[in-house]
């Protein structure tokens, strides 16, 4: 049960206020016309699937019902940040990898993390970067 | 210390249980007592009652081993009456109360003579490891006569066949800690995020919060540590911001810090919910919590040592006896070997003596113990035996005799003679494992600390482990450590704390030796000759099984948990799981941390469904919508269907000549004819209604419906067909335009909602440029449909609007009063037959349905249901969507090529997926009328159509049928069915298998069967 | 802008047409048990419907409704999510729900002269002004228990010291949603959909129970 925070409302609301509307960032071609077939079909059913960063929208259905992006991590289920329809994410991909070289030259041997199927709010960065680099 | 007669294991004195009361119950059939404070378990103990269940493989007797969540064996079903059964509780964790009824869950057909038994003296080739893949595999089609088999033999328990008379509920919690346990860590730590203003919950799955402290032989502040308990709790109790949830297990640990915690209410009162003060309370209340932080102050189980015939009744762990004889006064025997690696084992042996009972030895796998507690015991004249252990049990119904030899531990061998110790109890520790559950239910996983010889929690950030939990078992340690924790947390949330050491009690110092590493106790046979040396009591999991599992090439742990079923079920690996780790790792030739551990799931311990489901059940299951004339349907005696969650009203049957009700069929026929004839009237309130404004308004129907919006006049009505960018048929209904800027939108009643988030999902994420704004006022309007040639003369005298044809036209709308009250009234039609859409505020709706039925009374106003609309609007042809399209049909397959802009300017929601090259197949599945050959005959809807009935089998099947009625107009069953190139099938005969063996022929026809003209609707 | 909304009063004259509440049915049905009658002693919480009342929905921008509020209505837009303003004497409050919508709850005979009065002020802007009164009542609960009835209800923190007078969500209300709000501190006010408001009335007397819930009668029947 996630606790996400809605960027409008400006706080923390439970899981079950929201609906998942999948990937973000899907926008719809400017001229659908001037698509090709395969174009077409790819923005309609074809979505990524990644196993760390991910860019999703969510709706506040039982709350303000606006629209929303989360930057959320596939692993952990941490919720790494939320921003409003027409903002761009301030974590990706590129972020997640500098954290993970950073955690590596800290890292000592001692330190045991999860190998997957865990989740982890609030999961330091390192935790989470070798998380990582343990699927690499 | 003597004992009394009844309870032969009951002291004189000691214990936190009251004497002066005795508590009758009964226990497979016989009747015992106990007392106020006990827990089943203590009270079967007290009464020497050594064989509470069989196990679930061998069906081997077995006892009571564990003194609470952990018990693997004393699994019982509870219950005085059939209503009243409960499966699946731990006797340990079962307070006793007066009229208490169990009984054992496994050894079918009774606990003392078992017919299973065979399988256990055979040494099980029925169930050898890995016995589920191998044996059930195949054939499949026999699973369910094993399940049954095997469900009946493994005594999980069973549900009661009669309602429960008990409710149940839920509880929302907020907080900024959540500590789990109440042991020392746990109050520690909750008293110092109380005192600096945090918002604490704190709750612990015992009778009494206190954990260790209720049984310990320390003194804190040189007090019994009973003191500070009742001191520390009554100081809690002060505080407005802590909750306080004893007999509360926290049993699952989600995301985000939602932890769910499960209260037992009355679980120690009775077999049922007694009322208080006259109102019903909840058995059991599952309480979901929402923390800013968690500690995890849940405390270690011991291990028992893993020894030949190690489940014999009478072995038992040692800090159980400890806390059997201390907390509840309960000595489980009369003599005592005690088997340890360890020094705080040692006090089970002092308290057992202390109590007045023998001790026939210690055996301690260490060579040269030296704690204090090892020079307390042997003070006490106990006698000590060094570098060995008890290496088995010996007894059928109970332990009869211990065999002890001297062991090298490293070597994993016996190696000194072995001695026979007469003795009736085996007390065992191997150290002690933290609980770890919760932490690994997030998902961390813990790793190995060769210091405790245990697994440490890893944390998600902020989750903190405390005390035991944490590996850290000296009792100042602990303290401080949940201090620590507590401070720490609400740190993290922003509080101010000030740790001030001089808080916490003092504690006397204690020596404590270094403990050994011992998991599997060597035999002098090896492990899979010697007797079963039991690694998961409750699963039946011996050491042999383990290696047999890793001689097969099982390597990974969770493969091995698999093939053996170890940690299986409710248990969850509580006393089994580390110990057998160790086995697998000596078997692999590896460390245990290579070995690695399992991951522990919710739930920790069993949760009642009841607790799960809370008061979302029976009349309270699911929202039930009504409509204003919500009364009026119910007292005409309507039978309702369900809508989504609104009830509908579905047909009105009357009362014939004779007094009895008319049968549905006989209802929708009289329906039918009163609106194709005379006037019926449906409540149409659940209809979705959508106020759009703005002046971008008309711009935004224009790309969300597929049809043009343009020219649409104030006043007029315009039917909209709504698809998905994937241009299949998503929703339709019709939009009135009420002003320029201003239009009403009417969804289908299932996807008034839907429609709505679609109309924000388009207008937030891709046109947040268009100036419009969309409210819903589904339950503001009530709707009333007048229908039937004599509609208009109904409505005359009751209406200020001019009904002339010609002033108020098929497709207009109009504002003026209906019976006295403002109305919009719409000329749509969803029948085919003249039709006026009434629309007043809700409030007024019985106002205006009541004035309608008394002038309506001159008329035969005849309220109709669902099942007429239906007949009504498939006889006009008049899609459903959901019914007559499944999200695989585009416009172009319902024929509606006249609600298909093309030529508009805006590529709108649908259009670009109308021209692929799928979409325009000339073999897509499209709609057309059947109508049977036999008039007699109504097609079953969903039946699939095939052209060519004489085809092998499996025929090519081309179809299917969306809407089927019988029709009292045509005198004839008809349909509406999807057909593959259909419409260039006219005229043509298609063919139903039915799966009795008719086959039913019909003609494709078109799909307006009544008034295909469409006149009657303009009169 | 007259022409290009349909403004429209469709508030029936209460002295000749029989208004029915949407808990009316509920009442009858399920019962009115009196605060104290079910077990004697006092209730713990109590609950009671404000039925008919003006219920608008606002959406636009936030300045120029603000602006046209105030001089209209004498109060002005909540300046923080979440949040509500009432006037005075309590009779009319406007409750944040979204960045671009409000709920304006007035008595019952100013809503059309209160839109119409809005609209002139708001001119050309654009805005959308909605009744929603007949779709929607007002239930109000009280008592020592009513945080712990609406904790067995709701996800959302109704702890008194968390959800402080002044605020106002919309949240889930067992299986249904529920606009809540705590316009001072011994009462909260539960918005409920005109459809859904008998299972939330039954919910509530379910859950209220153990506290020996009571419902208090209208007295100002159809007066507004
Ligand atoms: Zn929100």
């Amino acid at each position: 049960m996630f606790h996400i925070y809605c960027p409008y409302c400006e706080e923390h609301r439970e899981e079950e206020e929201f609906h998942p509307k999948g990937q973000a960032h899907i926008a719809r071609p400017e001229d659908p016309d001037a698509c090709s077939d395969e174009a077409w079909g790819d923005y309609l059913f074809f979505r990524d699937n990644p196993r760390g960063i991910h860019h999703e929208m969510w709706l506040h259905a039982v709350g303000c019902r606006k629209f929303f992006n989360i930057t959320r991590h596939t692993v952990s289920y941490e919720i790494l940040e939320t921003y409003k329809m027409g903002e761009q994410p301030t974590v990706g991909a590129e972020h997640l990898a500098r954290e993970e070289k950073t955690a590596r030259e800290g890292k000592t041997d001692s330190v045991q993390v999860a190998e997957g199927g865990q989740q982890a709010v609030g999961a330091s960065d390192a935790a989470l970067a070798s998380v990582k680099g343990a699927q690499a | 210390m003597s004992q009394t007669a009844a309870q032969p294991n009951r002291l004189a004195q000691g214990g936190q249980v009251d004497r002066t009361q005795a508590l009758t119950f009964t226990f497979n059939g016989h009747s015992y007592t106990g007392h106020p404070g006990d827990t089943l378990a203590s009270a079967l103990l007290a009464n020497g009652v050594d064989l509470v269940n069989r196990s679930f493989k061998y069906s081997r007797p077995r006892g009571i081993v564990a003194a609470g969540a952990e018990e693997p064996n004393a699994v019982v079903q509870l219950g005085a009456t059939e209503a009243t059964q409960v499966p699946n509780v731990r006797a340990t964790q079962q307070a006793l109360y007066d009229g208490l009824v169990a009984s054992s869950t496994n050894g079918w057909p009774d606990v003392q003579r078992d017919i299973m038994r065979w399988v256990g003296k055979l040494g099980s080739p029925f169930m050898p490891p890995g016995f589920y893949y191998k044996t059930f595999m195949a054939p499949a089609s026999m699973w369910m006569t094993y399940e049954k088999y095997i469900r009946k033999t493994a005594g999980l328990g069973r549900s009661p066949t009669q309602p429960d008379p008990d409710i149940y509920d839920h509880m929302h919690r907020h907080c900024d800690l959540l500590v789990v346990g109440a042991g020392p860590a746990g109050l520690s730590a909750a008293l110092t995020a109380a005192r600096a203003g945090a918002r604490v919950i704190l709750c612990d799955e015992q009778e009494t919060m206190g954990g260790s402290l209720l049984d310990t032989r320390e003194t804190l502040d040189d007090r019994p540590a009973a003191h500070w308990l009742q001191a520390t709790l009554a100081a809690l109790a002060e505080y407005d911001n802590v909750t306080l949830l004893p007999r509360t297990t926290a049993h699952g640990y989600h995301d985000h810090h939602f932890v769910t915690l499960h209260e037992r209410r009355t679980e120690h009162l009775g077999d049922s919910a007694p009322s208080r003060a006259g109102h019903r309370q909840s058995r059991s209340r599952l309480h979901r919590v929402r923390a800013g932080q968690v500690v995890l102050a849940t405390g270690a189980h011991e291990r028992p040592l893993v020894y030949a015939n190690n489940d014999v009744p009478g072995n038992l762990l040692a800090g159980a006896v400890s806390t059997y004889i201390r907390r509840y006064g309960v000595v489980p025997g009369r003599k005592l070997v005690l088997s340890t690696s360890n020094d705080h084992a040692y006090r089970a042996a002092l308290d057992w003596q202390e109590a007045g009972r023998e001790v026939a030895a210690i055996v301690d796998a260490r060579t040269a113990p030296e704690g204090d507690l090892v020079a307390q015991a042997k003070a006490a004249g106990i006698r000590v035996i060094t570098g060995s252990a008890v290496i088995e049990a010996k007894g059928a119904q109970r332990v009869s005799s211990a065999r002890v030899a001297a062991i090298d531990v490293d070597a994993f061998t016996v190696t000194g003679k072995v001695e026979t110790l007469e003795c009736d109890t085996i007390a065992s520790s191997g150290g002690y494992s933290p609980v770890i559950h919760l932490a690994s239910h997030t998902g961390a996983r813990p790793v190995w600390s060769d210091d405790i010889i245990g697994f440490v929690p890893t944390t998600v950030a902020g989750v903190t482990a405390a005390g035991g939990a944490h590996g850290v078992y000296p009792l100042g340690e602990v303290l401080a450590d949940g201090v620590e924790a507590g401070a720490n947390a609400v740190t993290a949330l922003g509080f101010a704390t000030t740790v001030n050491d001089a808080d916490l009690p003092r504690v006397a110092p204690r020596h404590e030796g270094p403990a050994c590493a011992l998991f599997q106790v060597p035999h002098e046979k090896a492990t899979l000759r010697a007797p079963k040396q039991f690694v998961d009591l409750q699963n039946d999991v011996t050491a042999a099984a383990i290696e047999v599992a890793t001689l097969e090439g099982f390597e990974s742990i969770e493969h091995v948990k698999r093939y053996t079923a170890m940690g299986f079920g409710t248990d969850q690996g509580k006393l089994g799981n580390i110990n057998g780790m160790a086995v697998a790792a000596r078997c692999l030739g590896q460390s245990i941390p290579e070995t690695g551990t399992t991951v522990f799931r919710p739930n920790y311990t069993p949760v009642t469904f009841g607790a799960v489901v809370g008061r979302h059940c029976r009349e309270l299951f699911d929202p039930e919508r009504y409509t204003p004339m919500q009364a009026w349907h119910v007292a005409q005696g309507a039978e309702f269907e369900d809508v989504g969650q609104w009830k509908r009203p579905w047909y009105y049957p009357r009362k014939r000549a004779g007094g009895e009700l008319e049968t549905m069929a006989e209802a929708v026929a009289r329906e039918c004819r009163a609106v194709r004839e005379g006037v019926g009237i449906l409540d149409a309130s659940t209809l979705g209604k959508i106020d759009i404004q703005g002046p971008d308004a008309r711009e935004f129907l224009g790309r969300i419906y597929t049809n043009k919006w343009q020219k649409l006049a104030p006043g007029r009505v315009r039917y909209g067909l709504m698809c998905g960018d994937d241009g299949m048929v998503m929703d339709d209904g019709t939009t009135s335009c009420l002003a320029e800027n201003h239009f009403l939108m009417t969804t289908t009643t299932g996807n008034a909602a839907p429609v709505l988030e679609w109309l924000e999902l388009w207008h937030q994420t891709e046109w947040p440029e268009l100036d419009v704004y969309f409210t819903s006022v589904t339950d503001h309007w009530a709707t009333m449909t007048v229908t039937g040639p004599e509609a208009r003369k109904l409505l005359t005298d009751m209406t200020d609007i001019d009904l002339d044809r010609e002033a108020f036209k098929f497709m207009d709308w109009r504002e003026g009063h209906v019976a006295g009250v403002p109305a919009r009234v719409f000329r749509i039609s969803f029948t085919g037959e003249l039709a006026f859409e009434i629309n007043v505020q809700a409030h007024y709706a019985m106002h205006v349905w009541e004035a309608l039925f008394e002038r309506g009374k001159h008329f035969d106003l005849t309220p109709y249901g669902t099942e007429t609309m239906h007949v009504l609007r498939a006889e006009k042809g008049f899609i459903i969507v959901g019914q007559d399209t499944d999200g695989s049909v585009t416009p172009e397959d319902l024929g509606m090529h006249w609600a298909i802009g093309y030529d508009k300017p805006f590529p709108w929601i649908g259009k670009r997926a109308l021209t692929r090259s799928d979409t325009r197949r000339e073999n897509r599945k499209q709609l057309v009328g059947l109508r049977p050959k036999d008039p007699s005959v109504v097609l079953e809807e969903g039946a699939q159509i095939v052209f060519d009935p004489n085809h092998a089998i499996p025929m090519p099947m081309v179809g299917h049928v969306t809407s089927s009625y019988y029709s009292p107009t045509l005198e004839s069953g008809f349909a509406l069915a999807v057909v593959k190139g259909g419409h260039q099938r006219m005229g043509e005969s298609v063919y139903l298998p039915m799966a009795d063996g008719r086959i039913h022929e019909a003609d494709i026809v078109g799909t307006q069967f009544v008034d295909p003209q469409g006149e009657r609707q303009h009169v | 802008m007259s022409n290009t909304v349909h403004v429209y009063d469709a508030r029936a004259d209460h002295a000749t047409v029989t208004a029915e509440s949407p808990l009316a049915y509920s009442f009858q049905r399920s019962g009115m048990p009196a605060p104290g009658e079910a077990s004697g002693e006092e209730s713990r919480a109590v609950i009671g419907e404000r039925a008919f009342l003006g219920h608008l929905i606002l959406r636009g921008g936030a300045i120029v409704l603000d602006e046209a509020l105030r001089e209209v209505l004498g109060i002005g837009l909540p300046g923080r999510p979440n949040s509500l303003t009432v006037d005075a004497d309590g009779q009319r409050s406007v409750q944040w729900l979204s960045p671009d919508e409000w709920l304006l709850i007035v008595p019952g005979d100013e809503t059309f002269g209160l839109e119409t009065r809005l609209r002139a002020h708001l001119g050309g802007s654009h805005v959308a002004i909605v009744d929603v009164s007949a779709g929607q009542t007002l239930i109000e609960l009280s008592g020592e228990a009513a945080h712990e009835v609406l904790m067995k209800s709701t996800v959302y923190d109704v702890d008194p010291h968390a959800f402080t007078v002044g605020k106002g969500v919309t949240t889930l209300f067992a299986k249904t949603s529920v606009i809540l709000r705590r316009p001072d501190e011994s009462r909260w006010e539960l918005i409920v959909r005109r459809s859904f408001a008998d299972y939330v009335y039954r919910w509530l007397l379910d859950a209220g129970a153990e506290y020996g819930i009571g419902v208090v009668r209208e007295d100002r029947h159809e007066s507004q």
